[in-house]
């Protein structure tokens, strides 16, 4: 059983508790950052096995931190996850066009977030 | 799986409150006219996650009119708008009525929302794209804010029962044939057959026709296509889900491995909406139409082999939704999609009303019995500092600096531990070294760890910028703010009781200290009234100052005041500062209403007497025509305050430096006796009341002639007082220890502190000193109670 | 009546002597047993509370239990002992005290039973204080109760409303 390196980045810390406290008792390993920015850097340093980001960030938004991933040989088929509000379906699949895999929907069911994460893990 | 959300639901409220204050602050600082994105993005980010994180907590009142807030700060960073006074304000309204539910929810209090929705509503008004979002439809077609508590159980049950009777299906045939391209993505088919797999039993049949020879293969492209039949009771939208991701970049097929007629039995549903609830009858009548004929279409599609994926999928899930849907799936409302046809929308409004009506159960109480509250704006307390925080943030390099700080302070632990260990005097000059160090490791330590307590007290001048723009508008005066030294730290708990006595200061100059524009005019003033605050650290201290370039005191009028409350008598003058002081006492004002703003029962003495608590003094000087400024200064901590000593006999005790005006040696031609009992001591032009302390603390003191001993002159409470002690001892930083947890409160000392000898000095407090002398002397009626003295003309 | 098949509570009591009288409290309410320090006189305060002291951080007031029942003072001393002891009053306040007695003697075993009432002595002596009488090594023993004698009208311990 491998341990799985996941990347999550959301400028909201109540959402980022969230999320960590569903992923790590998963027992996924959880690295966060507070910005596009920080998540780009971070993502370079260090290898992650999927990079989970909200949309709306200051100094780097989601939609461009997923294309800066896409263009970087590492995580040029890597699983990146769009966090968004959008119900829209058309908004929704925004993520596709920059590159993401997919998206999930917040606010989360944490079983639906594990689900989905077992559909780009393993 | 439970997740603990307790520490959670903390930091959703601190992080909110943290962004009302941005989106206020970032208000204030939008431009008429100019479009500032970097602002107006930084507003938007900030009602996002207020709205996300509503979310999570199921708190769908914020939830919804985040988004209204929200969707319209969109539409500006777009452009779409042009940014109008009224916009700002609107929005300035709706931080208010956020700030108000997010409190109540905290508190699990009441709140306006006769306000809420008021607002809510105008928010929807100023949209350009009016008919958007589905938050819209429900807001509007079904007033949630009147809860309606019977609107429960029933649809639940029924859908579920629903689909239940329709669970005889056994499973699903799904054609699965991603693009070239699916996989550079990151999404994997096999992970997806692996979910598959959880649902039921997976039959999984693999075509390689489109494979080319080796040499041609590229590791990256997807050439296979799949046939899965997947057998077991699995709901379409469990596929569905599977799938989601990889919709558009694949041809997927997916039929029921059941026979067409038996699937939409959906038609039962309907009576049972009727049974419950009067809100959704309207609709329901709708859908029992709509079922009908989706099921005549249905049933149609079905004997078609379809080979467009969208339509099947679609229309199947139209019917799926209305059967399936289950609040408890609460994120199904992303499921439905409603632009493929009008037929799906009005079924869709029907999942919503489901949604809705299940979910009110969530909303918190209060929401159920409505408690009108005053306006949003004023009812609320900022929150910054206010909510029962018992906790604190603290900068990760006080921290370090602190760990530092131990960390020297054991390597001279260990030292000096080197040292005792086969000591002789030679070494006694490395024993002073060491301890000398110890010394200074220990105030270091003790510095960097009150600073982890102190705030910077922006968190406190940043409510004013709001504060001023509303009050100058209901004034109708102009007034410019100015801050300056908000950087400056202070003990958080300082700052926190400082912070309803600073408003009062600011409302005060707000209201009586600037003039009307007119008035400024005909005094050659400019139009715009400065209120300036700043904070700045003076020794120990942190002096706090507001200052307005308004109308001044008028002393003529206080003293006026004086007379006729009978403060004074006609034929008294007192000193300017023995004028500015009547301005804290209890009871006077020199407006003769009260007006709402700078009431509520916080007068002047209030203000004085919450600074005084904190160890602290405050003081006005003023120039009529010219303005007004008030000096606060305050003790960086309250732990520990700076002493005096002194010696009374055996005893020593300690007062705060603050409370000292000076000390001298009596000069006993200066003492006179007052009505017979009491002895005054003339200081330049006063009299000043003289306190044996020996006497009231029945010591035996070193000396009872006043010639041989030295007169402490303190202030407390307002009033002058000279204490007769044997000596002046050192001056030094005293720990305050309390009395009170394990004996009582006594009047006159504010507490105990340990000496350097492990004795303990108690710790005088001038007021209580003052009031414990008035009741001994027994004093008749006199104004001497709160006039330092009275002046004499000669 | 030690039967050994019937359980009867036995308490341990920490005995200690103030003129001729022997006394006992719960020796779980006593914290600590020191010598005397210097205490610091508070203002204005009946005699027998002696004033405060330090210990180890905290300020402690000190009663002299010959003053508090009226017995012949005595001065103190290297000999002088303070028991300090926990204190609880009405709302469960905890609060630590120290009284001044002559010396400490032993930890005795009480069975419950074995403790009788206070005599009635009419108006002379207050025994709300006092919990029962009971005999020890052949010598009349009074338990004190701690938490009325260091809580009473007289000493004024009132919690502040203010807290």
């Amino acid at each position: 059983m491998t341990d799985y390196n996941i990347l999550i980045s959301d400028d909201s810390v109540a959402m980022r508790q969230m999320l960590t406290l569903t992923l790590s008792d998963a027992s996924y390993n959880v690295t966060e950052a507070n910005d596009g920015k920080q998540a780009l850097e971070l993502a370079k340093s260090q290898s992650f096995d999927l990079i989970i980001t909200d949309v709306n960030m200051p100094l780097l938004d989601g939609l461009s931190l997923v294309r800066e991933l896409r263009a970087l040989p590492e995580y040029q088929f890597k699983p990146i996850l769009l966090l968004t509000t959008e119900t829209d379906p058309e908004k929704k699949k925004k993520a596709k066009t920059v590159g993401a895999t997919g998206w999930i929907i917040k606010p989360f069911d944490p079983d639906k977030l594990l689900a989905a994460i077992r559909k780009v893990l393993r | 799986m439970p997740v603990d959300l307790t520490e959670v639901r903390k930091l959703f409220f601190e992080e909110s409150f943290e962004n009302l204050d941005v989106m206020e602050s970032s208000l204030l600082d939008l431009e008429v006219e100019t479009v500032d994105q970097e602002l107006i993005n930084s507003i938007f980010r900030a009602a996002h996650s207020i709205k996300g994180g509503a979310g999570i907590f199921k708190f769908d009142h914020v939830t919804d009119f985040a988004h209204a807030a929200e969707t319209l700060l969109d539409e500006m960073r777009n452009e779409e708008h042009l940014i109008t006074q009224s916009l700002i304000d609107l929005l300035l309204r709706s931080v208010d009525v956020l700030r108000m539910m997010l409190s109540a929810l905290q508190e699990a209090g009441t709140y306006d929302f006769q306000e809420a929705q008021a607002c809510q509503n105008e928010l929807q008004r100023a949209l350009k794209n009016q008919s958007e979002s589905e938050y819209d439809k429900t807001a509007q077609s079904l007033s949630p804010f009147a809860a309606n508590p019977q609107v429960t159980e029933i649809p639940q049950s029924v859908t579920t029962e629903e689909s239940k009777a329709l669970a005889t299906n056994p499973g699903w045939h799904i054609l699965f044939k991603p693009d070239l391209s699916m996989l550079k993505t990151g999404n994997d088919p096999i992970n997806l057959f692996r979910e598959l797999a959880q649902l039921g039993d997976l039959e999984v049949k693999v075509d390689t026709s489109q494979m080319p020879a080796l040499p041609d293969l590229d590791p990256q492209l997807c050439y296979l296509n799949w046939e899965l039949i997947l057998h077991g009771d699995v709901a379409r939208a469990e596929i569905d889900e599977i799938f989601e991701w990889v919709e558009d970049e694949c041809e997927l097929q997916i039929t029921s491995l059941e026979p067409p007629s038996e699937q939409v039995e959906v038609s039962p549903i309907a009576p049972s909406y009727d049974a419950g609830d009067a809100a959704i009858e309207p609709v329901s009548s709708k859908q029992d139409t709509v079922v009908q004929e989706t099921k005549a279409e249905t049933g149609l599609q079905e004997s078609e082999v379809v080979t467009e994926k969208e339509s099947v999928s679609e229309t199947e899930t139209s019917v799926e939704a209305v059967v399936e849907t289950d609040a408890s799936e609460g994120v199904s409302e992303s499921d439905t999609e409603p632009e493929v046809s009008d037929t799906q929308a009005v079924v869709e409004t029907a999942v919503f009303v489901d949604e809705k009506a299940t979910s009110t159960p969530d909303i918190p109480a209060p929401i159920k019995t409505p408690e009108v509250q005053k306006g949003a704006a004023e009812g609320v307390s900022h929150h910054a500092l206010e909510a029962t925080s018992n906790s604190i943030r603290v900068n990760i390099d006080k921290i370090d600096s602190l760990i530092n700080m131990v960390g020297e302070l054991v390597i001279t632990q260990s030292m000096l531990d080197q040292i005792g260990e086969n000591f002789d005097s030679s070494r006694i000059t490395h024993l002073r070294d060491g301890l000398a160090q110890l010394e200074r490791n220990s105030r270091e330590l003790q510095e960097n760890v009150m600073r982890i307590r102190m705030l910077p007290i922006s968190y406190s001048f940043n409510r004013f910028p709001r504060l001023v723009h509303d009050l100058s508008a209901k004034f109708g005066k102009k007034i410019e703010l100015k801050l300056s030294g908000e950087q400056t730290e202070l003990d958080k708990t300082v700052l926190e009781k400082m912070s309803d006595p600073l408003v009062h200061l600011v409302r005060n100059a707000l209201d009586h200290g600037i003039e009307m524009p007119e008035q400024r005019r005909a005094a050659g003033k400019s139009e715009t009234g400065e209120l300036h605050l700043h904070a700045f650290h003076q020794g120990g201290n942190i002096i706090i100052q507001i200052n307005d370039d308004g109308a001044g005191f008028d002393l003529d009028k206080i003293r006026a005041k004086a007379i006729e409350k009978g403060f004074l008598n006609y034929d008294e003058h007192p000193s300017q500062e023995q004028l500015y002081d009547l301005i804290f006492q209890p009871g006077f004002s020199t407006v003769s209403q009260v007006t709402d703003v700078s009431g509520r029962g916080v007068g002047m003495d209030v203000v004085r007497r919450n600074i005084r608590a904190l160890g602290g003094s405050i003081e006005v000087k003023s120039q009529r025509g010219k303005g007004s400024t008030f000096t606060i200064r305050l003790p960086l901590t309250l732990a520990i305050l700076d002493g005096q000593l002194v010696r009374v006999g055996e005893e020593i005790y300690i007062l705060s430096l603050l409370s000292i005006i000076e000390s001298l040696r009596i000069k006993t031609e200066l003492v006179n006796s007052f009505a017979g009992f009491a002895e005054v001591y003339r200081l330049r032009d006063e009299y000043i009341p003289i306190l044996r302390l020996y006497d009231l603390f029945g010591i035996t003191p070193t000396s009872r002639k006043l010639e041989h001993g030295l007169l402490v002159i303190v202030e407390g409470d307002g009033q002058k007082m000279g204490l007769f002690v044997d000596e002046l001892l050192s001056q030094q930083q005293i720990v305050i220890k309390s009395l009170e947890s394990n004996y009582k409160k006594v009047e006159g000392l504010s507490g105990a502190t340990i000496l350097g000898d492990g004795s303990v000095a108690l710790i005088l407090d001038v007021a209580g000193l003052i009031h414990l002398f008035q009741s001994q002397i027994k004093a008749p009626h006199t104004r001497f109670h709160f006039l330092s003295g009275v002046r004499y003309e000669r | 009546m030690n039967d050994e098949t019937s359980p009867v509570a036995n308490k341990k009591y920490l005995t200690f002597v103030l003129a001729t009288e022997e006394y006992a409290v719960d020796i779980l309410r006593v914290q600590e047993i020191k010598g005397w320090n210097k205490v610091t006189k508070i203002p204005n305060t009946p005699d027998y509370i002696c004033g405060v002291i330090n210990l180890r951080g905290t300020i402690v007031p000190i009663i002299d239990l010959r003053l508090r029942f009226s017995l012949e003072e005595q001065t103190y001393g290297a000999m002088t002992v303070v028991v300090v002891v926990k204190v609880l009053s009405d709302s469960n306040k905890e609060r630590i005290m120290g009284i001044v007695v002559d010396a400490v003697s032993d930890v005795y075993d009480v069975p419950e039973n074995q403790i009788q009432p206070p005599p009635d002595f009419g108006s002379v002596i207050s025994t709300e204080f006092v919990k029962g009488l009971a005999t020890v090594d052949e010598k009349m023993v009074i338990i004190l109760d701690i938490d009325r004698l260091l809580n009473s009208k007289e000493l004024a311990l009132v919690e502040s409303i203010a807290h």
